[in-house]
């Protein structure tokens, strides 16, 4: 009888801890669209597959009367669990104790999972939904914080770091975030920002709803802070799980292997490309042309929309895909894009990930606005994570490669590992029309019929090196090859390249172009 | 297949080729590049102007006093930028100002 006692105890602690902030609460937090931090635990993992760990936590403040207060535990809920069989280790702020605000005990939980996650080899989810630091609690607060980015960087490329915004995170607190590889948000729910509306109305007289200012869409389109967009936290967990099946789950391993399959018929890669290099098309239907069951997981679909990134499978295997796309922007690099791909390849390196790199790029994006962005700098970032990554790297040139747009975009002479390119490529130091306008300068100049003579000197040059060949000539492009047949020489490719071994220097860390 | 009709296409000028494609908002709203005017005297940072400790025709050197601003915390002092003559002021002591407001002209 007295163990029963007992255990009834322990169910009944475990009651009143499950009601977090109280039912008041609750019913505030679903008001605005919001699960709970346990119920969204759930709906996020296997069922019945997640332990939580130090549920009776709390916090030992004395000011301000937080003596008298009992937040239970502390406003932040830890555990692990598994998702499609892969363990993660998960920590998720619960809104309705003291709006989730972060107090000393509620950082130690954060930094206890952490720290678990690490020793443990095993992906880290957090979920974000906070008033920000716990004010009652001083440098307290602040030191958490402080703790947490530490980990935040040092388990960078080790384990892969997944951040969920559900709801506020302000203030210090993005920085979090900020330093994980995939930031989801939530259409009306995530809200992120270092200064909120009523700081820059006070200090600059500027006013602003949050939404515009750091909602889930400016986020996804405008900064470039987050990664996948979801107009509910169904489709949040969904986006969440299908990444998890992408990714290894650290650095040590590589993503689990799926069963293979061929791409849909109906993306014919023979009829993707115009001809006319003028001309646009969809470059992810190329990818689909290519990758397992034409199965493309893109990321960052809103953000700098003229270079594709995302994840799909060749053989079974974990793919990562980068490519121009001559849709948007004709598929420039500019200061976004290679932010936006720069990020990527180093991610794909860090986690074992093979690269497949499709080229289609007129060059850089002119303009004062560009240069004054520093384009230099951020261009720099391609090169510098091409050049820097030993996992394998394939390279398919589509049509053109013109320029330091074809240094960039996984060239040999960036240790690209295979290097193929359609009949419809053009490499080149410029496009066709450009390289005619300087060469033969004097002779349209001087002729009778200046544009008639400009015409025939594109045509000429045109003929001369808008092709492969002359690539190819020279080794920089291993084969020459049909567009229906870049499926079975990228998947030998990858076949070959499994074991690929490449010792780099020995030095601490490189001084990227951040 | 991505149907290609009925985007909004238009045409971007890399290096003398047209390329049909779409363009993004980002280049379409790109600020246009205006010099510096060194009769213009512009707010570098958003903030409150405090005092104005010139007047309409006083005569100024290069590297003078012309407003205090402050921003962040700071009181910003804002140089003269030219010898010459203070023309116009634009801003009343205590004005919230945004960033590249023109505060006053130069002559």
């Amino acid at each position: 009888m007295a163990l029963n006692k007992k255990i009834r105890e322990l169910q009944e602690k475990r009651q009143k801890v499950f009601l977090g902030g109280g039912e008041q609460a609750i019913e505030k937090q679903k008001a605005m669209g919001k699960r709970t931090a346990r119920e969204r635990i759930k709906a996020l993992l296997d069922k019945e597959s997640f332990i939580e760990y130090d549920m009776f936590v709390e916090h030992d403040a004395r000011d301000f009367d937080m003596d008298k207060k009992s937040l239970p535990s502390d406003g932040v809920i830890i555990g692990s669990g598994t998702i499609f069989g892969a363990p993660v280790a998960i920590f998720a702020q619960d809104f309705t104790v003291a709006g989730g605000s972060l107090g000393l005990m509620h950082s130690r939980k954060i930094t206890k999972i952490m720290d678990h996650a690490l020793k443990l080899r095993m992906p880290l989810i957090g979920i974000n939904d906070s008033g920000g630091a716990r004010i009652q609690e001083g440098v307290n607060s602040l030191a958490g914080y402080g703790e947490i980015f530490f980990r935040n960087t040092i388990s960078s490329g080790v384990i892969p770091q997944i951040s969920v915004i559900l709801g506020p995170c302000a203030g210090g607190a993005v920085y979090s975030p900020a330093l994980t590889d995939f930031v989801f948000v939530v259409d009306n729910i995530s809200k992120m920002f270092i200064t909120g509306p009523e700081v820059i109305k006070t200090v600059l007289g500027e006013e602003i709803s949050m939404e515009d200012l750091g909602g889930a869409r400016v986020h996804c389109e405008v900064t470039g802070n987050a990664h996948f967009f979801a107009r509910s936290e169904e489709e949040c967990f969904e986006q969440i799980k299908r990444l998890i099946t992408f990714i290894p789950w650290n650095n040590s391993r590589k993503a689990l292997a799926f069963e293979a399959g061929e791409p849909d018929s109906s993306y014919n890669p023979d009829k993707i490309v115009p001809e006319d290099p003028t001309l646009p098309y969809d470059v992810r239907d190329v990818i689909r042309s290519i990758v397992d069951k034409s199965d493309f997981f893109e990321i960052m679909e809103l953000y700098a929309k003229n270079i594709v990134i995302g994840f799909g499978r060749m053989g079974g295997r974990t793919t990562g895909f980068v490519a121009n796309q001559p849709l948007e922007m004709a598929g420039v690099l500019d200061v976004d894009s290679s932010d936006k791909a720069a990020r990527f390849i180093r991610y794909c390196d860090a986690f074992n990930i093979p690269i497949i790199t499709l080229v289609d790029l007129p060059g850089y994006l002119p303009g004062i606005d560009q240069e004054h962005a520093g384009v230099i700098r951020h261009g720099a970032k391609v090169l510098y994570a091409y050049s820097e990554a030993t996992v394998p790297k394939l390279t398919v040139i589509l049509r053109k490669a013109y320029g330091g747009g074809y240094i960039a975009m996984s060239s040999r002479h960036l240790r690209a590992d295979f290097v193929f390119a359609w009949p419809t490529a053009e490499i080149a130091v410029m496009g066709p029309e450009g390289a005619a306008n300087i060469i033969f300068r004097k002779e349209i100049m001087s002729s009778d019929d200046p544009e008639g003579m400009r015409k025939r000197k594109v045509e000429e040059f045109k003929a001369k090196f808008a092709n492969p060949y002359v690539a190819a000539a020279k080794g920089y492009v291993d084969a020459v090859i049909e567009p229906k047949e870049t499926r079975r020489f990228l998947l030998h490719a990858i076949e070959v390249s499994e074991n690929k071994v490449v010792k780099m220097l020995d030095k601490k860390h490189g001084i990227p172009p951040f | 297949m991505t149907n290609m009709e009925n985007k909004d296409f238009g045409f971007l000028n890399i290096n003398s080729s047209m390329y049909k494609t779409r363009l993004s908002e980002k280049f379409l709203n790109r600020k246009q590049y205006k010099p510096a005017n060194p009769r213009m005297v512009m707010s570098f940072i958003p903030g409150t102007v405090i005092d104005i400790l010139v007047k309409k025709g006083q005569k100024v050197k290069k590297g003078e006093d012309l407003m205090i601003l402050d921003a962040m915390k700071m009181q910003n002092k804002l140089k003269c930028t030219m010898d010459g003559t203070i023309k116009k002021i634009n801003v009343n002591k205590g004005e919230k100002v945004s960033k590249g407001t023109f505060l006053l002209e130069l002559k």
